[in-house]
């Protein structure tokens, strides 16, 4: 490869040396654009998330376009001619060249993991995401992240096959619409009552497996009020699409004026699409699929809000 | 070393006509020839990948809408649990399998496979679970549903209460497939590691048997947690135990760990042969030496070690605590690394070639193209606050699909086309073939680039129905979904037609410099039998002139091409 020639061949280097270039602009130009591919940023982990992931698309783009170069280079150029079946030249390796491509690429990654783990703990600080089990939560009611200011879990979240239930035990509300207060720490006790579930607001770029029999502390900072979708991220059965709800995040005095005038409602039947549908086949004459685990019945809520609204991501 | 007299009618031999039932029938039969059941593992798997690719249909079908409404959800959750498994216990590994017995005893200049019988009980456990797994869509409440991880507790869950349910029908074929799987590992390994032919030192082994060697390892240290923690899984299904129910005090991420301890090395165990099969193929059709053989080499067991520690990023947000996801991630990232050196590789034998685009090199460089797209995805999962957003969406969906099918299938067409003629005697049509190629390519992409838009805008995997907002991207897949179906057609018509009335293939119609190009098409059915060829080179001396065996020219040699006049 570059080994062989003895004298240095201008044009061809400032060939390469543009092509580099060029693959380095339009690499940059990727990662501004992959901003543009997520949802809208409504917590404050979404930049610090999104600032990674543009860093890494600029560098996949620049691994993989300078691959396909090439790729399309020895395609087009090193073809042989028709009916000739000799050999090329037989380099069989050049040691110098694989260290480089060893040592380059082990840099690269552990860069990024530098980077990577830098945001974790970023993340980490604004909203930890570990887990405790149940037994200890019981113990002393503090989530493990410990020695961090965590406030005390303000709302909790019941996952069941297959709805989503808020409470506010603070405020004795009840609902099946989470209403978030903007630009503060909130925290919430994720439960499950049947299988794992996942609690996934692509808009706050956060997930958490809720699994049965734990208690997991979950931290986060809306920063953009709007409505969101929350969705069932690990597969949970038969009516695991439909088990989405909507997020509603809000100045802090809407907040409390929301959770004032909830608190007065009088209980009703939560929203629970699965459970619509269910009646639907149950009350055809020949239920069409397979068995199913029945749903459970919508949870009795202050407020069941609405899932059907346009959202913002 | 003895000298065995050489034997000059091997060499004459026009089409060696191998021993007693040499008919249609043997393919039927407990037969031990390892060529034989190669040739039986890869038609069982090509009829699997047709099952599990008409589910798959079903399933975009489905999602062309946004709204549940061409099959039941219970059905769509069904299908897909089911499409999952097929391709990878009932596709991937058996077609591997085949190439595995058609290549590993030809390759080393071995007779057969180290345990014949222990190779034929191996295969025929596949259609025993294959009609096992097929027998679930027929049982009350029908087949799995909860996903090819089967994840407890959701599938513990059993409406009807049977004992007899689509569940444990797939736990038990899924533990089957491991049995199988550890059968043949024990065999290939021994065999690689017993059973060369003099002077094939391991350092002058083709790359596919290093792969192949690496693979079958992960296999042997991997399988058994599958298989146990599956058996727990059978437990507490049937008979009540709570291993991982936490009503009972078990812990379903347990069940996790087992699985993925397993199941990431798995994909190695799909992949590593793939980076064989490119490996033998590039120098062939680029007419120069596999670059840096020994680096190529050593990165396959660098890769097997690495990937037994690497399982936890399938779980990032399942509740593991912060140090374990940094930990995971690095030595997940670390994993690039051999697989760099490998792409590098491949370019640098690529670069300054004599490159003849037949459709075996077609397929492995449209392999490389949409592995080297995984591969840059793969770091971004890598990463875990970009893989806590896109976890379990379509963007994961379309990573694995570009190395499972991008990647893994079109390497495994590129064998398959590669050595047909060797073990076939037949050459197929390379018209039909590049048809076959280009359907495939742009089937490929339009079926799973778009998965990484919508994973990225956050739509989960495994849903049956989704919001309107994603509708355009899952249009263009299910249109790609459905000209990939489309793109099995050349194929199949190719196969068929070329071993009906193909052309007689030579022993050596690519040129290529290897101990299976030696043998007649197809090969006797003890391979070298009594002339064992001695090795005194390393493989891939292409453009060095150097022969590969001793008295290389007494065996059919390369000019055959000119003969043929094959271009």
């Amino acid at each position: 490869m570059t080994s062989t020639p003895s004298r240095p061949n201008l044009p061809a280097i400032a060939g390469l040396v543009f092509w580099i270039g060029l693959l380095v602009w339009f690499s940059f130009w990727m990662g501004q654009q992959s901003f543009g591919w997520l949802p809208v940023q409504a917590s404050s982990a979404a930049p610090l998330v999104d600032g990674l992931f543009s860093f890494e698309t600029a560098v996949a783009t620049f691994v993989f376009a300078g691959v396909v170069s090439v790729m399309a280079w020895v395609m087009l150029f090193n073809r042989a001619a028709k009916y000739d079946i000799s050999d090329a030249e037989p380099i069989e390796g050049n040691t110098k060249l694989e260290i480089i491509w060893t040592v380059i690429p082990l840099l690269l990654v552990m860069g990024i993991a530098y980077y990577t783990i830098d945001v974790n703990r970023q993340i980490g600080l604004i909203g930890p995401m570990d887990h405790v089990h149940g037994d200890r939560l019981a113990s002393d009611q503090q989530p493990a992240s410990g020695a961090a200011v965590a406030p005390q879990a303000e709302i909790e979240v019941i996952a069941r096959q297959w709805s989503w239930e808020f409470r506010y035990p603070g405020a004795a509300v009840s609902a099946t619409e989470l209403h978030l207060p903007l630009d503060r720490r909130v925290g919430l006790q994720l439960r499950s009552e049947d299988v794992i579930h996942g609690f996934y607001v692509p808009a706050f770029r956060l997930k958490q497996q809720v699994i049965p029999g734990r208690s997991i502390a979950f931290f986060l900072t809306p920063t953009r009020e709007g409505r969101y979708r929350l969705r069932d991220s690990e597969y949970s059965g038969t009516w695991f699409a439909a088990n989405q709800v909507d997020v509603v995040v809000q100045s802090e005095t809407d907040y409390q004026d929301w959770l004032r005038r909830a608190s007065r409602l009088p209980l009703q039947p939560g929203l629970s699409d699965a459970s619509r549908e269910y009646a639907l086949r149950q009350s055809r004459t020949r239920p069409s699929g397979y068995a199913t685990v029945v749903p459970a019945p919508p949870p009795m809520v202050n407020v069941p809000g609405s899932n059907t609204l346009p959202h913002d991501g | 070393m003895t000298i065995t007299p050489f034997d000059p009618g091997l060499s004459a031999a026009p089409t060696p006509q191998p021993k007693a039932p040499n008919s249609w029938k043997r393919y039927f039969s407990f037969n031990t020839d390892a060529k034989v059941i190669g040739i039986q593992y890869i038609a069982t798997a090509l009829i699997f990948l047709l099952v599990g690719g008409l589910l798959a249909m079903i399933m975009r079908g489905e999602l062309i809408t946004p709204e549940a409404d061409l099959v039941d959800r219970t059905v769509y959750n069904g299908l897909y649990t089911m499409h999952g498994t097929i391709m990878l216990f009932l596709f991937m590994f058996p077609v591997l399998n085949g190439l595995n017995n058609l290549l590993i005893p030809c390759m080393i200049g071995a007779p057969d496979m180290a345990f014949p019988r222990l190779n034929a009980a191996a295969f025929w456990l596949v259609p025993v679970f294959g009609v096992i797994l097929m027998a679930s869509f027929l049982v009350p409440g029908g087949p799995a549903a909860s996903g090819w991880w089967s994840y407890p507790p959701v599938s513990l869950q059993n409406p009807l209460g049977f004992l007899i349910n689509g569940e444990a029908l797939w736990i038990v074929a899924v533990a089957l497939s491991g049995v199988s799987s550890i059968m043949g590992a024990i065999n290939f390994v021994t065999t690689i590691l017993r059973m060369r032919a003099p002077g094939m030192t391991l350092f002058r082994m083709p790359i596919f048997c290093w792969t192949a060697l690496s693979a079958q390892i992960i296999q042997l240290i991997g399988l058994p947690a599958l298989t146990g923690g599956a058996l727990m899984l059978l437990f507490d299904l049937v008979v009540g135990t709570s291993f991982y129910r936490p009503e009972g005090g078990g812990d379903p991420v347990l069940y996790q760990h087992f699985f993925w301890f397993y199941s990431h090395p798995a994909v190695y165990v799909i992949i590593l042969p793939v980076f064989g099969v490119f490996s033998e193929l590039f120098p062939v059709y680029a007419r120069k030496p596999l670059f840096g053989y020994r680096f190529v080499a050593m990165a396959s067991l660098v890769i097997v070690a690495l990937s037994l520690v690497v399982w936890v990023h399938h779980m990032f947000p399942s509740g593991v605590p912060q140090w374990m996801r940094d930990l995971f991630m690095v030595t997940t990232m670390l994993i690039a690394v051999p697989t760099g050196i490998k792409v590098f590789a491949w370019l640098a034998t690529l670069w300054g070639g004599k490159l003849r685009l037949n459709t075996p090199m077609l397929f492995a460089l449209g392999g490389l193209f949409n592995f080297v797209f995984a591969g840059v995805t793969g770091i971004m999962l890598a990463t875990v606050p970009v893989d806590i957003h896109v976890n379990n969406t379509y963007f994961v969906v379309g990573h694995f699909h570009y190395v499972i099918y991008g990647a893994a299938t079109m390497g495994v067409y590129a064998a398959i086309y590669h050595w047909f003629p060797k073990f076939t005697g037949k050459m197929y049509y390379e018209g039909l073939g590049q048809l076959h190629f280009l359907l495939t390519f742009i089937g490929t992409n339009l079926n799973f680039f778009p998965m990484h838009p919508l994973g990225l805008m956050g739509m989960p995997r495994r849903v049956s129905s989704y919001d309107p907002e994603f509708a355009f991207w899952n249009v263009l897949a299910s249109l790609g979904a459905f000209l990939l179906g489309v793109s099995i057609i050349p194929f199949l018509l190719n196969l068929v037609s070329s071993l009906v009335r193909g052309k007689q293939a030579p022993a050596n119609p690519w040129n290529a410099i290897g101990l299976e190009w030696l043998l007649p098409s197809p090969p006797p059915a003890e391979n070298f039998e009594e002339n064992v060829p001695t090795v005194i080179s390393g493989p891939y001396g292409y453009g060095s002139g150097l022969p590969l065996v001793e008295h290389q020219e007494r065996y059919p040699r390369a000019t055959d091409f000119l003969a043929t006049g094959q271009a």
